[in-house]
Protein backbone atom coordinates (compact mmCIF):
# COMPACT_ATOMS: atom_id res chain seq x y z
CA UNK A 1 0.00 0.00 0.00
CA UNK A 2 1.42 3.35 -0.99
CA UNK A 3 1.96 5.83 1.76
CA UNK A 4 0.35 9.23 1.48
CA UNK A 5 2.17 12.52 1.75
CA UNK A 6 0.15 13.31 4.84
CA UNK A 7 -0.90 10.44 7.09
CA UNK A 8 -3.31 10.90 9.94
CA UNK A 9 -3.45 7.81 12.15
CA UNK A 10 -6.08 7.02 14.76
CA UNK A 11 -6.51 10.65 15.69
CA UNK A 12 -8.73 11.30 18.72
CA UNK A 13 -9.48 14.33 20.82
CA UNK A 14 -11.10 14.22 24.25
CA UNK A 15 -11.68 17.14 26.54
CA UNK A 16 -12.42 17.18 30.26
CA UNK A 17 -15.93 18.34 31.06
CA UNK A 18 -16.68 20.93 33.70
CA UNK A 19 -19.50 18.96 35.42
CA UNK A 20 -18.37 15.38 34.98
CA UNK A 21 -15.33 13.16 35.52
CA UNK A 22 -15.77 11.53 32.11
CA UNK A 23 -13.94 12.94 29.16
CA UNK A 24 -15.94 14.32 26.29
CA UNK A 25 -14.89 12.69 23.04
CA UNK A 26 -15.04 15.20 20.23
CA UNK A 27 -13.83 12.86 17.51
CA UNK A 28 -11.98 9.58 17.59
CA UNK A 29 -10.21 7.00 15.51
CA UNK A 30 -9.70 9.16 12.44
CA UNK A 31 -7.51 7.63 9.72
CA UNK A 32 -6.80 9.83 6.73
CA UNK A 33 -4.39 10.10 3.86
CA UNK A 34 -3.74 13.12 1.71
CA UNK A 35 -1.58 13.00 -1.39
CA UNK A 36 0.96 15.63 -2.36
CA UNK A 37 -0.61 18.45 -4.32
CA UNK A 38 -4.13 17.51 -3.35
CA UNK A 39 -6.75 20.11 -2.44
CA UNK A 40 -8.92 18.67 0.29
CA UNK A 41 -11.90 20.33 1.95
CA UNK A 42 -13.38 19.26 5.27
CA UNK A 43 -17.06 19.91 5.90
CA UNK A 44 -19.02 19.25 9.05
CA UNK A 45 -21.37 20.89 11.49
CA UNK A 46 -20.12 23.16 14.24
CA UNK A 47 -18.67 21.32 17.20
CA UNK A 48 -17.54 18.20 15.33
CA UNK A 49 -13.90 19.11 15.83
CA UNK A 50 -12.95 20.37 12.37
CA UNK A 51 -10.85 23.20 13.72
CA UNK A 52 -9.20 20.90 16.22
CA UNK A 53 -8.07 18.61 13.39
CA UNK A 54 -6.69 21.62 11.55
CA UNK A 55 -4.92 22.88 14.66
CA UNK A 56 -3.36 19.44 15.13
CA UNK A 57 -2.11 19.51 11.55
CA UNK A 58 -0.74 23.00 12.18
CA UNK A 59 0.99 21.76 15.31
CA UNK A 60 -0.90 24.33 17.37
CA UNK A 61 -2.83 21.67 19.28
CA UNK A 62 -1.87 18.25 20.62
CA UNK A 63 -4.34 15.40 20.07
CA UNK A 64 -5.31 13.10 22.91
CA UNK A 65 -4.41 10.09 20.76
CA UNK A 66 -2.94 9.31 17.42
CA UNK A 67 -0.37 11.04 15.31
CA UNK A 68 0.18 12.88 12.09
CA UNK A 69 3.03 12.16 9.72
CA UNK A 70 3.88 14.56 6.96
CA UNK A 71 6.53 13.64 4.42
CA UNK A 72 7.75 10.82 6.70
CA UNK A 73 8.12 13.15 9.67
CA UNK A 74 5.82 13.40 12.62
CA UNK A 75 4.18 16.76 13.21
CA UNK A 76 4.90 17.65 16.80
CA UNK A 77 4.66 21.40 16.92
CA UNK A 78 4.17 24.44 14.78
CA UNK A 79 6.68 24.88 12.00
CA UNK A 80 7.11 26.75 8.77
CA UNK A 81 6.29 23.55 6.87
CA UNK A 82 2.66 24.19 7.74
CA UNK A 83 1.23 27.53 6.71
CA UNK A 84 -2.08 28.59 8.19
CA UNK A 85 -4.70 31.02 6.95
CA UNK A 86 -7.07 31.85 9.76
CA UNK A 87 -10.66 32.97 9.47
CA UNK A 88 -10.15 36.52 10.67
CA UNK A 89 -7.06 37.35 8.64
CA UNK A 90 -4.85 37.70 11.74
CA UNK A 91 -2.54 40.36 10.35
CA UNK A 92 -0.32 42.32 12.70
CA UNK A 93 -2.01 45.73 12.77
CA UNK A 94 1.15 47.77 13.23
CA UNK A 95 2.76 46.44 10.06
CA UNK A 96 1.91 47.36 6.47
CA UNK A 97 0.63 44.69 4.10
CA UNK A 98 4.14 44.30 2.70
CA UNK A 99 5.74 44.06 6.14
CA UNK A 100 3.21 41.49 7.24
CA UNK A 101 4.32 39.24 4.40
CA UNK A 102 7.99 40.19 4.92
CA UNK A 103 7.66 39.19 8.56
CA UNK A 104 6.75 35.65 7.50
CA UNK A 105 9.34 35.54 4.71
CA UNK A 106 12.08 36.57 7.11
CA UNK A 107 11.05 33.88 9.56
CA UNK A 108 11.21 31.31 6.74
CA UNK A 109 14.49 32.35 5.15
CA UNK A 110 16.46 34.35 7.75
CA UNK A 111 19.59 34.26 5.61
CA UNK A 112 18.12 35.88 2.51
CA UNK A 113 19.15 39.41 1.64
CA UNK A 114 16.63 42.12 2.28
CA UNK A 115 16.13 42.72 -1.42
CA UNK A 116 15.46 39.05 -2.07
CA UNK A 117 12.92 38.92 0.72
CA UNK A 118 11.28 42.07 -0.56
CA UNK A 119 11.01 40.74 -4.11
CA UNK A 120 9.62 37.47 -2.85
CA UNK A 121 7.00 39.17 -0.65
CA UNK A 122 5.93 41.53 -3.40
CA UNK A 123 5.63 38.69 -5.89
CA UNK A 124 2.99 37.04 -3.74
CA UNK A 125 1.21 40.30 -2.95
CA UNK A 126 0.96 40.91 -6.68
CA UNK A 127 -0.43 37.40 -7.15
CA UNK A 128 -3.37 38.30 -4.92
CA UNK A 129 -3.81 41.62 -6.73
CA UNK A 130 -2.53 43.98 -4.05
CA UNK A 131 0.16 45.78 -6.08
CA UNK A 132 -1.33 49.15 -5.21
CA UNK A 133 -1.97 48.61 -1.50
CA UNK A 134 1.28 47.16 -0.21
CA UNK A 135 2.09 50.14 1.99
CA UNK A 136 -1.27 50.24 3.69
CA UNK A 137 -1.86 49.12 7.22
CA UNK A 138 -4.53 46.47 7.85
CA UNK A 139 -6.89 49.10 9.24
CA UNK A 140 -6.75 50.85 5.86
CA UNK A 141 -7.68 47.70 3.95
CA UNK A 142 -11.12 46.22 3.34
CA UNK A 143 -11.98 42.83 4.76
CA UNK A 144 -11.34 41.12 1.45
CA UNK A 145 -7.99 42.81 0.99
CA UNK A 146 -6.89 41.81 4.47
CA UNK A 147 -7.74 38.21 3.76
CA UNK A 148 -5.73 38.45 0.54
CA UNK A 149 -2.72 39.61 2.52
CA UNK A 150 -3.26 36.59 4.76
CA UNK A 151 -3.32 34.34 1.69
CA UNK A 152 -0.20 35.98 0.26
CA UNK A 153 1.56 35.53 3.59
CA UNK A 154 0.67 31.84 3.81
CA UNK A 155 1.66 31.10 0.20
CA UNK A 156 4.84 33.19 0.46
CA UNK A 157 6.47 30.87 2.98
CA UNK A 158 5.85 28.04 0.49
CA UNK A 159 4.82 25.52 3.12
CA UNK A 160 4.55 21.82 2.41
CA UNK A 161 1.02 21.93 3.70
CA UNK A 162 -1.34 24.88 3.56
CA UNK A 163 -4.09 24.91 6.15
CA UNK A 164 -7.15 27.13 5.89
CA UNK A 165 -9.77 27.50 8.57
CA UNK A 166 -12.88 28.90 6.90
CA UNK A 167 -10.76 31.53 5.20
CA UNK A 168 -13.67 33.29 3.55
CA UNK A 169 -16.23 32.93 6.32
CA UNK A 170 -16.09 36.58 7.29
CA UNK A 171 -16.38 37.96 3.75
CA UNK A 172 -19.42 39.06 1.81
CA UNK A 173 -20.57 36.79 -1.01
CA UNK A 174 -19.21 38.90 -3.88
CA UNK A 175 -15.74 39.30 -2.40
CA UNK A 176 -15.71 35.64 -1.46
CA UNK A 177 -16.33 34.65 -5.07
CA UNK A 178 -13.52 36.83 -6.37
CA UNK A 179 -11.01 35.60 -3.82
CA UNK A 180 -11.99 31.96 -4.35
CA UNK A 181 -11.07 32.32 -8.00
CA UNK A 182 -7.81 34.03 -7.11
CA UNK A 183 -7.04 31.22 -4.71
CA UNK A 184 -7.71 28.70 -7.49
CA UNK A 185 -5.40 30.60 -9.79
CA UNK A 186 -2.54 30.71 -7.30
CA UNK A 187 -3.09 27.07 -6.40
CA UNK A 188 -2.97 26.03 -10.05
CA UNK A 189 0.41 27.78 -10.29
CA UNK A 190 1.96 26.40 -7.12
CA UNK A 191 0.14 23.10 -6.55
CA UNK A 192 0.40 23.32 -2.81
CA UNK A 193 -1.11 20.58 -0.75
CA UNK A 194 -4.13 22.26 0.79
CA UNK A 195 -6.34 21.23 3.68
CA UNK A 196 -9.27 23.58 4.10
CA UNK A 197 -12.25 23.78 6.41
CA UNK A 198 -15.42 25.29 5.05
CA UNK A 199 -19.16 25.49 5.68
CA UNK A 200 -19.91 26.29 2.10
CA UNK A 201 -20.78 23.30 -0.10
CA UNK A 202 -20.39 25.24 -3.34
CA UNK A 203 -17.02 26.56 -2.28
CA UNK A 204 -15.87 23.01 -1.58
CA UNK A 205 -17.05 21.78 -4.98
CA UNK A 206 -15.34 24.65 -6.74
CA UNK A 207 -12.01 24.25 -5.01
CA UNK A 208 -11.47 20.71 -3.87
CA UNK A 209 -10.27 17.45 -5.38
CA UNK A 210 -11.86 15.66 -2.48
CA UNK A 211 -14.36 16.64 0.19
CA UNK A 212 -14.19 14.97 3.59
CA UNK A 213 -17.48 14.79 5.44
CA UNK A 214 -17.61 14.69 9.20
CA UNK A 215 -20.50 13.41 11.29
CA UNK A 216 -21.75 15.43 14.23
CA UNK A 217 -19.97 15.28 17.55
CA UNK A 218 -19.54 13.97 20.11
CA UNK A 219 -17.79 10.84 18.83
CA UNK A 220 -17.55 12.45 15.42
CA UNK A 221 -16.04 10.52 12.53
CA UNK A 222 -14.73 11.40 9.14
CA UNK A 223 -17.34 9.29 7.45
CA UNK A 224 -16.86 9.90 3.75
CA UNK A 225 -14.33 11.08 1.26
CA UNK A 226 -16.24 12.42 -1.71
CA UNK A 227 -14.41 12.75 -4.99
CA UNK A 228 -15.17 15.94 -6.89
CA UNK A 229 -15.11 14.49 -10.38
CA UNK A 230 -15.19 17.77 -12.30
CA UNK A 231 -12.25 18.59 -14.54
CA UNK A 232 -10.11 21.67 -13.99
CA UNK A 233 -9.82 24.52 -14.69
CA UNK A 234 -13.14 25.15 -12.99
CA UNK A 235 -15.00 28.42 -13.06
CA UNK A 236 -17.68 29.59 -10.74
CA UNK A 237 -19.84 30.84 -13.58
CA UNK A 238 -19.95 27.53 -15.45
CA UNK A 239 -19.47 25.03 -12.66
CA UNK A 240 -23.15 24.27 -12.19
CA UNK A 241 -23.51 23.37 -15.84
CA UNK A 242 -21.31 20.32 -15.44
CA UNK A 243 -23.30 17.11 -15.45
CA UNK A 244 -21.85 15.85 -12.17
CA UNK A 245 -22.37 19.09 -10.28
CA UNK A 246 -25.84 18.42 -8.90
CA UNK A 247 -25.11 14.78 -8.17
CA UNK A 248 -22.18 15.85 -6.04
CA UNK A 249 -23.98 18.75 -4.48
CA UNK A 250 -27.04 16.67 -3.57
CA UNK A 251 -24.83 14.03 -2.06
CA UNK A 252 -23.03 16.56 0.12
CA UNK A 253 -26.18 18.39 1.20
CA UNK A 254 -27.98 15.12 1.95
CA UNK A 255 -25.11 14.10 4.18
CA UNK A 256 -25.09 17.38 6.07
CA UNK A 257 -28.85 17.55 6.49
CA UNK A 258 -29.67 13.92 7.29
CA UNK A 259 -26.88 11.44 7.55
CA UNK A 260 -24.45 13.50 9.67
CA UNK A 261 -26.96 13.26 12.52
CA UNK A 262 -28.00 9.64 11.96
CA UNK A 263 -24.44 8.43 11.76
CA UNK A 264 -23.58 10.40 14.85
CA UNK A 265 -26.23 8.46 16.78
CA UNK A 266 -24.86 5.18 15.45
CA UNK A 267 -21.37 6.23 16.49
CA UNK A 268 -22.54 7.01 19.99
CA UNK A 269 -24.23 3.62 20.31
CA UNK A 270 -21.07 1.94 19.07
CA UNK A 271 -19.02 3.91 21.56
CA UNK A 272 -21.38 2.85 24.35
CA UNK A 273 -20.86 -0.79 23.29
CA UNK A 274 -17.09 -0.26 23.42
CA UNK A 275 -16.41 -1.00 19.74
CA UNK A 276 -13.13 0.07 18.19
CA UNK A 277 -13.82 3.55 16.78
CA UNK A 278 -10.92 3.50 14.37
CA UNK A 279 -12.15 4.10 10.84
CA UNK A 280 -11.24 5.23 7.37
CA UNK A 281 -13.61 7.35 5.35
CA UNK A 282 -15.69 5.56 2.76
CA UNK A 283 -14.61 6.68 -0.68
CA UNK A 284 -17.52 7.95 -2.72
CA UNK A 285 -17.80 9.29 -6.24
CA UNK A 286 -21.34 10.59 -6.69
CA UNK A 287 -20.66 11.15 -10.38
CA UNK A 288 -19.94 7.43 -10.88
CA UNK A 289 -21.65 5.51 -8.06
CA UNK A 290 -20.18 2.18 -9.23
CA UNK A 291 -16.69 3.34 -8.28
CA UNK A 292 -17.59 3.94 -4.68
CA UNK A 293 -15.90 1.61 -2.25
CA UNK A 294 -17.76 -0.43 0.31
CA UNK A 295 -17.73 0.97 3.84
CA UNK A 296 -15.41 -0.39 6.53
CA UNK A 297 -13.18 -1.92 3.91
CA UNK A 298 -10.04 -1.31 5.89
CA UNK A 299 -11.50 -2.56 9.13
CA UNK A 300 -12.24 -5.85 7.39
CA UNK A 301 -8.71 -6.11 6.06
CA UNK A 302 -7.28 -5.52 9.47
CA UNK A 303 -9.48 -8.17 11.01
CA UNK A 304 -8.02 -10.83 8.70
CA UNK B 1 -11.77 84.22 -26.69
CA UNK B 2 -13.57 81.93 -24.36
CA UNK B 3 -13.41 82.05 -20.63
CA UNK B 4 -10.99 79.20 -20.19
CA UNK B 5 -8.34 81.01 -22.18
CA UNK B 6 -8.57 84.12 -20.02
CA UNK B 7 -8.22 82.03 -16.94
CA UNK B 8 -5.16 80.34 -18.32
CA UNK B 9 -3.56 83.71 -18.83
CA UNK B 10 -4.13 84.64 -15.23
CA UNK B 11 -2.94 81.36 -13.88
CA UNK B 12 0.89 81.26 -13.99
CA UNK B 13 1.41 83.93 -11.35
CA UNK B 14 -1.39 82.58 -9.23
CA UNK B 15 -0.25 79.04 -9.68
CA UNK B 16 3.14 79.80 -8.23
CA UNK B 17 1.42 81.20 -5.18
CA UNK B 18 -0.74 78.17 -4.57
CA UNK B 19 1.74 76.11 -2.53
CA UNK B 20 2.40 79.12 -0.28
CA UNK B 21 -1.28 79.84 0.13
CA UNK B 22 -1.89 76.22 0.99
CA UNK B 23 0.93 76.26 3.54
CA UNK B 24 -0.36 79.49 5.07
CA UNK B 25 -3.78 77.95 5.36
CA UNK B 26 -2.38 74.87 7.05
CA UNK B 27 -0.42 77.00 9.53
CA UNK B 28 -3.50 79.06 10.25
CA UNK B 29 -5.59 75.99 10.92
CA UNK B 30 -3.04 74.51 13.28
CA UNK B 31 -2.33 77.74 15.12
CA UNK B 32 -5.61 79.58 15.39
CA UNK B 33 -7.24 77.78 18.32
CA UNK B 34 -4.09 77.26 20.41
CA UNK B 35 -3.44 81.01 19.97
CA UNK B 36 -6.86 81.79 21.38
CA UNK B 37 -6.15 79.53 24.37
CA UNK B 38 -2.74 81.07 25.06
CA UNK B 39 -4.16 84.58 24.70
CA UNK B 40 -6.90 83.68 27.19
CA UNK B 41 -4.38 82.44 29.71
CA UNK B 42 -2.32 85.61 29.33
CA UNK B 43 -5.41 87.77 29.76
CA UNK B 44 -6.28 85.95 32.94
CA UNK B 45 -2.72 86.33 34.20
CA UNK B 46 -2.67 90.01 33.35
CA UNK B 47 -6.02 90.53 35.07
CA UNK B 48 -4.77 88.73 38.22
CA UNK B 49 -1.65 90.87 38.21
CA UNK B 50 -3.75 93.99 37.85
CA UNK B 51 -5.94 92.96 40.82
CA UNK B 52 -2.89 92.28 42.97
CA UNK B 53 -1.26 95.57 42.02
CA UNK B 54 -4.45 97.52 42.86
CA UNK B 55 -5.01 95.93 46.24
CA UNK B 56 -3.14 97.60 49.07
CA UNK B 57 -2.65 94.31 50.94
CA UNK B 58 -1.02 92.53 48.04
CA UNK B 59 0.73 95.36 46.25
CA UNK B 60 4.12 94.00 47.31
CA UNK B 61 3.59 90.99 45.00
CA UNK B 62 2.84 93.04 41.89
CA UNK B 63 5.84 91.63 40.07
CA UNK B 64 3.95 88.35 39.56
CA UNK B 65 2.25 90.12 36.65
CA UNK B 66 3.17 89.26 33.05
CA UNK B 67 5.31 92.36 32.42
CA UNK B 68 7.88 91.93 35.20
CA UNK B 69 7.80 88.15 34.84
CA UNK B 70 8.59 88.22 31.13
CA UNK B 71 11.37 90.73 31.75
CA UNK B 72 12.84 88.45 34.43
CA UNK B 73 12.39 85.46 32.12
CA UNK B 74 14.33 87.24 29.40
CA UNK B 75 17.07 88.06 31.92
CA UNK B 76 17.31 84.41 32.96
CA UNK B 77 17.53 83.19 29.39
CA UNK B 78 19.89 85.85 28.08
CA UNK B 79 22.24 85.56 31.06
CA UNK B 80 22.20 81.76 30.75
CA UNK B 81 21.31 81.39 34.42
CA UNK B 82 18.26 79.39 33.48
CA UNK B 83 20.17 76.36 32.21
CA UNK B 84 21.83 75.16 35.38
CA UNK B 85 18.63 74.51 37.39
CA UNK B 86 17.01 72.97 34.31
CA UNK B 87 19.95 70.65 33.89
CA UNK B 88 19.84 69.47 37.51
CA UNK B 89 16.10 68.95 37.41
CA UNK B 90 16.14 67.08 34.11
CA UNK B 91 18.97 64.91 35.39
CA UNK B 92 16.85 63.85 38.37
CA UNK B 93 13.67 63.37 36.36
CA UNK B 94 15.60 61.49 33.69
CA UNK B 95 17.08 58.97 36.11
CA UNK B 96 13.83 58.68 38.04
CA UNK B 97 11.95 57.86 34.85
CA UNK B 98 14.70 55.51 33.74
CA UNK B 99 14.32 53.40 36.87
CA UNK B 100 10.54 53.60 36.70
CA UNK B 101 10.58 52.32 33.10
CA UNK B 102 13.26 49.70 33.73
CA UNK B 103 11.24 48.23 36.59
CA UNK B 104 7.70 49.19 35.57
CA UNK B 105 7.61 47.78 32.03
CA UNK B 106 8.80 44.25 32.87
CA UNK B 107 6.57 44.27 35.93
CA UNK B 108 3.62 45.38 33.81
CA UNK B 109 4.30 42.66 31.21
CA UNK B 110 4.30 40.03 33.98
CA UNK B 111 1.14 41.37 35.62
CA UNK B 112 -0.62 41.56 32.27
CA UNK B 113 0.47 38.07 31.31
CA UNK B 114 -0.13 36.16 34.55
CA UNK B 115 -3.57 36.66 36.00
CA UNK B 116 -2.45 35.17 39.32
CA UNK B 117 0.27 37.76 39.65
CA UNK B 118 -2.27 40.49 38.98
CA UNK B 119 -4.47 39.18 41.77
CA UNK B 120 -1.54 38.82 44.18
CA UNK B 121 -0.19 42.31 43.54
CA UNK B 122 -3.51 44.14 43.32
CA UNK B 123 -3.99 45.10 46.99
CA UNK B 124 -0.37 45.91 47.88
CA UNK B 125 0.21 47.89 44.68
CA UNK B 126 -2.98 49.92 44.92
CA UNK B 127 -2.10 50.57 48.58
CA UNK B 128 1.40 51.77 47.72
CA UNK B 129 0.16 53.75 44.73
CA UNK B 130 -2.14 55.85 46.89
CA UNK B 131 0.65 56.97 49.23
CA UNK B 132 1.96 60.36 48.19
CA UNK B 133 5.55 59.95 47.04
CA UNK B 134 6.47 62.89 49.23
CA UNK B 135 5.37 60.88 52.25
CA UNK B 136 8.42 58.70 51.59
CA UNK B 137 10.68 61.75 51.87
CA UNK B 138 12.01 61.14 55.42
CA UNK B 139 12.66 57.47 54.65
CA UNK B 140 14.28 58.33 51.34
CA UNK B 141 16.61 60.80 53.01
CA UNK B 142 17.65 58.16 55.54
CA UNK B 143 18.03 55.43 52.95
CA UNK B 144 20.03 57.33 50.36
CA UNK B 145 23.44 58.85 50.90
CA UNK B 146 22.81 61.82 48.61
CA UNK B 147 19.90 64.21 48.14
CA UNK B 148 19.99 63.44 44.45
CA UNK B 149 19.53 59.76 45.21
CA UNK B 150 16.57 60.50 47.46
CA UNK B 151 14.85 62.70 44.88
CA UNK B 152 15.42 60.18 42.09
CA UNK B 153 13.88 57.54 44.33
CA UNK B 154 10.82 59.71 44.97
CA UNK B 155 10.34 60.38 41.27
CA UNK B 156 10.77 56.72 40.40
CA UNK B 157 8.27 55.57 43.00
CA UNK B 158 5.74 58.12 41.75
CA UNK B 159 6.29 57.28 38.06
CA UNK B 160 6.34 53.51 38.31
CA UNK B 161 2.58 52.98 38.79
CA UNK B 162 1.20 54.54 35.64
CA UNK B 163 3.89 52.78 33.60
CA UNK B 164 3.24 49.40 35.22
CA UNK B 165 -0.51 49.54 34.84
CA UNK B 166 -0.52 50.95 31.32
CA UNK B 167 1.88 48.18 30.25
CA UNK B 168 -0.26 45.51 31.91
CA UNK B 169 -3.32 46.92 30.15
CA UNK B 170 -1.50 46.79 26.83
CA UNK B 171 -0.48 43.17 27.34
CA UNK B 172 -4.06 42.19 28.12
CA UNK B 173 -5.20 43.76 24.87
CA UNK B 174 -2.89 41.57 22.78
CA UNK B 175 -4.99 39.52 20.37
CA UNK B 176 -4.21 35.82 20.97
CA UNK B 177 -4.35 35.50 17.20
CA UNK B 178 -1.11 37.51 16.85
CA UNK B 179 0.65 35.06 19.15
CA UNK B 180 -0.79 32.18 17.15
CA UNK B 181 0.59 33.73 13.97
CA UNK B 182 3.96 34.08 15.65
CA UNK B 183 4.11 30.49 16.83
CA UNK B 184 2.94 29.30 13.42
CA UNK B 185 5.93 31.12 11.95
CA UNK B 186 8.19 29.39 14.43
CA UNK B 187 8.81 32.31 16.77
CA UNK B 188 10.56 31.43 20.03
CA UNK B 189 9.69 33.33 23.24
CA UNK B 190 12.35 35.99 22.58
CA UNK B 191 11.11 36.57 19.02
CA UNK B 192 7.55 36.75 20.30
CA UNK B 193 8.53 39.37 22.85
CA UNK B 194 10.59 41.39 20.39
CA UNK B 195 8.40 41.27 17.28
CA UNK B 196 4.88 40.80 18.61
CA UNK B 197 4.52 41.78 22.27
CA UNK B 198 6.72 44.89 22.17
CA UNK B 199 5.18 46.53 19.09
CA UNK B 200 1.72 45.52 20.29
CA UNK B 201 2.09 47.23 23.66
CA UNK B 202 4.31 50.17 22.60
CA UNK B 203 1.51 52.68 22.42
CA UNK B 204 0.21 51.70 25.86
CA UNK B 205 3.70 51.87 27.34
CA UNK B 206 4.22 55.36 25.93
CA UNK B 207 0.81 56.43 27.19
CA UNK B 208 1.90 55.22 30.63
CA UNK B 209 5.19 57.08 30.30
CA UNK B 210 3.28 60.21 29.38
CA UNK B 211 1.25 60.00 32.58
CA UNK B 212 4.44 59.18 34.48
CA UNK B 213 6.25 62.21 33.07
CA UNK B 214 3.40 64.39 34.28
CA UNK B 215 3.52 62.92 37.77
CA UNK B 216 7.33 63.01 37.91
CA UNK B 217 7.47 66.63 36.84
CA UNK B 218 4.92 67.53 39.52
CA UNK B 219 6.72 65.60 42.27
CA UNK B 220 10.08 67.06 41.29
CA UNK B 221 9.43 70.64 42.41
CA UNK B 222 8.29 69.97 46.00
CA UNK B 223 11.03 67.35 46.32
CA UNK B 224 13.57 70.01 45.39
CA UNK B 225 12.21 72.40 48.02
CA UNK B 226 13.98 70.25 50.56
CA UNK B 227 17.66 69.91 51.10
CA UNK B 228 19.14 70.33 47.64
CA UNK B 229 20.79 73.50 46.39
CA UNK B 230 20.07 73.13 42.70
CA UNK B 231 17.15 72.56 40.37
CA UNK B 232 13.99 74.42 39.52
CA UNK B 233 12.27 73.73 42.83
CA UNK B 234 15.25 75.08 44.69
CA UNK B 235 15.36 78.13 42.37
CA UNK B 236 11.74 78.94 43.21
CA UNK B 237 12.30 78.58 46.92
CA UNK B 238 15.43 80.68 46.67
CA UNK B 239 13.61 83.44 44.76
CA UNK B 240 10.92 83.47 47.44
CA UNK B 241 13.49 83.84 50.22
CA UNK B 242 15.13 86.74 48.42
CA UNK B 243 11.74 88.35 47.61
CA UNK B 244 12.43 88.29 43.84
CA UNK B 245 8.86 87.53 42.85
CA UNK B 246 9.39 88.31 39.17
CA UNK B 247 12.15 85.71 39.07
CA UNK B 248 9.97 83.26 40.97
CA UNK B 249 7.20 83.68 38.42
CA UNK B 250 9.74 83.34 35.60
CA UNK B 251 10.81 79.94 36.99
CA UNK B 252 7.16 78.90 37.20
CA UNK B 253 6.96 79.80 33.52
CA UNK B 254 10.08 77.70 32.80
CA UNK B 255 8.58 74.71 34.64
CA UNK B 256 5.40 75.02 32.58
CA UNK B 257 7.25 75.29 29.28
CA UNK B 258 9.53 72.32 29.92
CA UNK B 259 6.62 70.26 31.22
CA UNK B 260 4.73 71.05 28.06
CA UNK B 261 7.68 70.06 25.91
CA UNK B 262 8.17 66.75 27.73
CA UNK B 263 4.50 66.00 27.26
CA UNK B 264 4.69 66.89 23.57
CA UNK B 265 7.57 64.44 23.11
CA UNK B 266 5.48 61.71 24.72
CA UNK B 267 2.50 62.52 22.49
CA UNK B 268 4.80 62.18 19.48
CA UNK B 269 6.02 58.78 20.67
CA UNK B 270 2.45 57.60 21.27
CA UNK B 271 1.40 58.69 17.81
CA UNK B 272 4.36 57.04 16.15
CA UNK B 273 3.80 53.72 17.87
CA UNK B 274 0.04 53.66 17.66
CA UNK B 275 -1.89 51.39 15.38
CA UNK B 276 -5.53 50.85 14.88
CA UNK B 277 -6.54 47.31 15.75
CA UNK B 278 -9.70 46.41 13.90
CA UNK B 279 -11.82 43.37 14.57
Amino acid sequence: MSKGFLEIENLSQRFPQPDSDDLMTVFEGVDLEIQKGEFVCLIGHSGCGKSTILNVLAGLATPTDGNVIMDNKEIKGPSLEQGVIFQNHSLLPWLSARDNVMFAVRARWPNWSKQKRLDHAEKYLKMVGLDHAMDRKPSQLSGGMRQRVGIARAFAIEPKLLLMDEPFGALDALTRGVIQEELLKIWSETHQTVFMITHDVDEAILLADRVLLMTNGPHAKVAESVKIDIPRPRERATLHQHESYYKIRNHLVDFLVHRAKDMSQEAQQEAAQGLDPRHQPRHVNPAKPSESAAPQERAAIRAV
Amino acid sequence: MNREATMNELNPALERMIPFLRLADQVRRRVQYPTVGIAGLFALWWWGGWLIANNEDTMAFASFAPGPTLAAFWDLVSSGNVWKPIESSLYRVGWGLFYAIAIGVPMGVMIGYFLTLKQITHVPFQFLRMISPLAWMPIAVLAFATWDGAIIFLIAIAAIWPITYATAHGVQRIDPMWLKVGSNLGANPIHTLRYIVMPAIAQDVFAGIRLAVGVAWIVLVPAEYLGVTSGLGYAINDARDTLEYDKLAAFVLVIGIIGYMLDAICVRLIKRSSYHAES
